[in-house]
C-alpha cells in the first residue's frame, strides 16, 4: 500500500492550490477558481479551508482549528486530528502559539500577527449570489465593478427592518475594488479584517474558489451615507465567566433557572482570561 | 434652425448567425427575415430613425418583425451586429453608444434610458419590495442615501397610483397592471430623457390597458419625456404616438405622422394591417 503523502495531498495538488492562493494574494478579494479535491470529510464541512491549510502547512507549523469560536467541537477536533495524523505538526488552542489558524465563522479575539495565517472556511464565496444565480453574470458584475446588487440587498433589509439585518456574510469592499463575502463571520469580526497584520485566506471547497486578503489591506464593510455600518451591540451585557464586555458574546439559557446569560464566544480566549484571573488570585 | 434629435439611429442591424454568400452582398435573397440556405436570421436590417425631444414614436408590426429586438438593442440587452446610435445627452451626440464599453452602456441605461418590458419578470425583481425595485436604478446610478431613495421611490409609486401602504410588498403579489405601473415607476426613477416601452399593455384587460395608457400619456405631458412605444395594437399607437414606424421582416417599410400612416397607408402590408382590424 502506498504511503499517505505529507499533508494528505500530493505535491501537484498542493502546488496548484498554492498557485491559486498566490493569485488571490496578488488580486485581493478576487475569487480564484481551483480544482477542489475530494477530501476525507464531507463537502460543506470545511474542505476548502482544509485544502488551503494542507497546501500551506510545513513541519515547523503549529495549527489551531476553531469551529464557531470553539476549539473543542467535533468538527474542529476532526480536522485537527486529520492534519496532525498526516503531518505530525503540533496543534494548539492558544491563538498566539499558532502559525496557522483554520477557522469556521469566527476571527479570534486575540489580534493576529504578521507571523500568522488565518484560513477561513467559506460555504458560499459569491457575495452577489442572493440576487443573481448565474455565475457567468456575477463574474461579469465583478469584472465591471457593478455592485449595485450588493447594496440593493442591504437597502431591502433597511426597508423591511429599518436596519441591515445581515448577521453574517456581510459584504465588504476589498482594496477599493472587489466586493467580497468575508465568510459567515459575524459583523462583529468584519472590522478585524481591515488592515490586519496576518494574511487571511478563504477556501470554498464545494464552490471551488480561493480568495485572499493580504496583510494591511483596506477592507470596508458596505454601507450607506445615512446608514453607516454597525457591528452587533452587546450593551449592558457581559460574559458571565470572565466579566468581559468588548467581545462577541453567545446568548445562553441556564437550564435550571431559565435565566439568560452570556458567555465569551471565543472559548480559548475565555479560558486564557480565566487562567490569568486565577494566577492573579 | 432645425431641432436636434435626442436619439438618432443609423443603419442598425442585428443578425443571429454568420450569414453566407446567398444572404450577404448586394443581391440579398431572404425568405421573410432569414436566409433559406444558412438559416441566419436578420432580426433588424438597416434600421434608421430619429426621435425628438418630447415626442412619442410608435413602432408597429406583426410578431417576429423585429420590434422587440430593436428595443432590446437600444437598451443594450442585445449586442447589435452593426449600426450607429447617437444620444444628445451622451457626449453631446458625438459618440456611437453601441461602441462604448459595457460600463458606459450601463451608465447610459441607468441615467439616460428607461425601459418597460412586456414581461414584468424581465424588468422587476419579484422577490424584492416595490420600493427596492425602484431604488435599484438609483443605486446603480451611484445614489447611496437611503432616505433620499426611499422618498423618491414613494413619490414615484404615488405617481403611478400604487397604494403607498403596499410599497413594501413584492411585485409578485400585484396584478399585471400594477406590475406594469411599478415598472414604469422604476424606469422613471432617474428622470431619464428617453423611455422605451415594449408592448406594455399586452396581456392586460381593456380597462387596465386604458389606465396604463392614460398614465403613460400623462407622464409624457408632465415630464416632456421622449418615448419609443412598441406595440402590435394599432389602437395603442393611435392613442399615444406622434409619429409611427411600420416594421416588416426586420425592416422599416413605412414611416410618417401617425394619422397619415394609419389613415392613408401607402405600403401594401400597412394597408393590410390597418384594414384587418376586427
Amino acid at each position: 500500500m502506498r504511503e499517505v503523502p505529507f499533508a494528505l495531498l500530493d505535491e501537484q495538488s498542493k502546488k496548484e492550490i498554492r498557485r491559486a492562493i498566490l493569485k488571490g494574494v496578488a488580486i485581493p478579494g478576487y475569487q480564484v477558481p481551483f480544482a477542489s479535491r475530494e477530501m476525507p470529510i464531507g463537502r460543506g464541512w470545511g474542505t476548502g479551508g482544509l485544502q488551503v491549510t494542507l497546501a500551506l502547512i510545513g513541519k515547523e507549523d503549529t495549527l489551531k482549528v476553531i469551529d464557531q469560536g470553539a476549539d473543542d467541537s467535533v468538527n474542529a477536533i476532526n480536522i485537527k486530528k486529520l492534519v496532525q495524523k498526516t503531518t505530525g505538526v503540533e496543534t494548539t488552542s492558544r491563538t498566539q502559539d499558532a502559525s496557522i489558524v483554520q477557522s469556521r465563522h469566527r476571527i479570534p479575539e486575540v489580534p493576529l500577527t504578521k507571523e500568522q495565517i488565518l484560513v477561513l472556511q467559506v460555504p458560499e464565496p459569491e457575495p452577489l449570489r442572493a440576487i443573481e444565480r448565474s455565475e457567468y453574470k456575477t463574474k461579469r458584475y465583478h469584472a465591471e465593478k457593478e455592485y449595485s446588487g450588493a447594496y440593493l440587498m442591504l437597502f431591502e433589509q433597511i426597508m423591511r427592518y429599518n436596519q441591515t439585518s445581515q448577521g453574517a456574510d456581510y459584504p465588504v469592499l476589498v482594496n477599493g475594488r472587489y466586493v467580497m463575502n468575508p465568510s459567515p463571520i459575524p459583523r462583529f469580526d468584519n472590522p478585524k479584517i481591515d488592515s490586519n497584520e496576518a494574511l487571511i485566506l478563504f477556501g470554498a471547497g464545494r464552490e471551488k474558489k480561493i480568495y485572499a486578503v493580504p496583510p494591511y489591506t483596506n477592507v470596508q464593510s458596505l454601507a450607506f451615507e445615512d446608514y453607516p455600518f454597525v457591528v452587533e451591540q452587546f450593551e449592558g451585557k457581559i460574559c458571565r465567566e470572565t466579566g468581559l464586555s468588548n467581545v462577541f458574546l453567545d446568548e445562553l439559557t441556564d437550564e435550571k433557572t431559565g435565566e439568560t446569560y452570556y458567555l465569551c464566544n471565543d472559548t480559548s480566549y475565555m479560558k486564557e482570561v480565566l487562567a490569568r484571573k486565577v494566577a492573579v488570585k | 434652425m432645425k431641432e436636434q434629435p435626442i436619439l438618432q439611429i443609423q443603419k442598425l442591424s442585428k443578425q443571429y448567425g454568420k450569414g453566407c454568400i446567398h444572404c450577404q452582398g448586394e443581391h440579398v435573397q431572404l425568405e421573410k427575415n432569414f436566409c433559406p440556405v444558412c438559416k441566419t436570421v436578420y432580426a433588424c436590417r438597416d434600421i434608421s430613425f430619429e426621435l425628438y425631444r418630447g415626442e412619442i414614436l410608435g413602432i408597429v408590426g406583426e410578431s417576429g418583425s423585429g420590434k422587440s429586438t430593436l428595443m432590446k438593442s437600444l437598451y443594450f440587452d442585445e449586442q447589435i451586429t452593426s449600426g450607429i446610435g447617437l444620444l444628445e445627452d451622451y457626449e453631446n451626440g458625438t459618440a456611437n453608444i453601441f461602441e462604448q464599453s459595457r460600463q458606459q452602456q450601463r451608465l447610459i441605461r441607468n441615467t439616460i434610458l428607461g425601459m418597460v418590458y412586456q414581461n414584468p419578470m424581465l424588468g422587476l425583481n419579484m422577490d424584492f419590495s416595490s420600493m427596492s425595485n425602484i431604488a435599484e436604478k438609483q443605486i446603480a446610478a451611484g445614489n447611496r442615501h437611503v432616505r433620499n431613495m426611499e422618498k423618491r421611490s414613494l413619490e414615484l409609486l404615488d405617481h403611478v397610483n400604487i397604494p403607498l401602504f403596499r410599497s413594501k410588498e413584492a411585485p409578485r403579489n400585484f396584478s399585471g397592471g400594477m406590475q406594469q405601473r411599478v415598472q414604469i415607476a422604476k424606469a422613471l426613477s432617474n428622470n431619464p430623457p428617453v423611455l422605451l416601452l415594449d408592448e406594455v399593455t399586452t396581456g392586460l384587460d381593456l380597462s387596465v390597458q386604458a389606465d396604463v395608457l392614460d398614465l403613460i400619456k400623462s407622464i409624457q405631458r408632465e415630464l416632456n419625456i421622449s418615448m419609443i412605444v412598441v406595440s402590435h395594437d394599432l389602437a395603442v399607437i393611435r392613442m399615444l404616438a406622434d409619429r409611427t414606424i411600420v416594421m416588416l421582416n426586420g425592416q422599416i417599410i413605412e414611416h410618417g405622422l401617425t394619422d397619415q400612416v394609419l389613415e392613408d397607408p401607402q405600403h401594401a402590408y400597412t394597408q393590410q394591417l390597418v384594414y384587418s382590424l376586427l
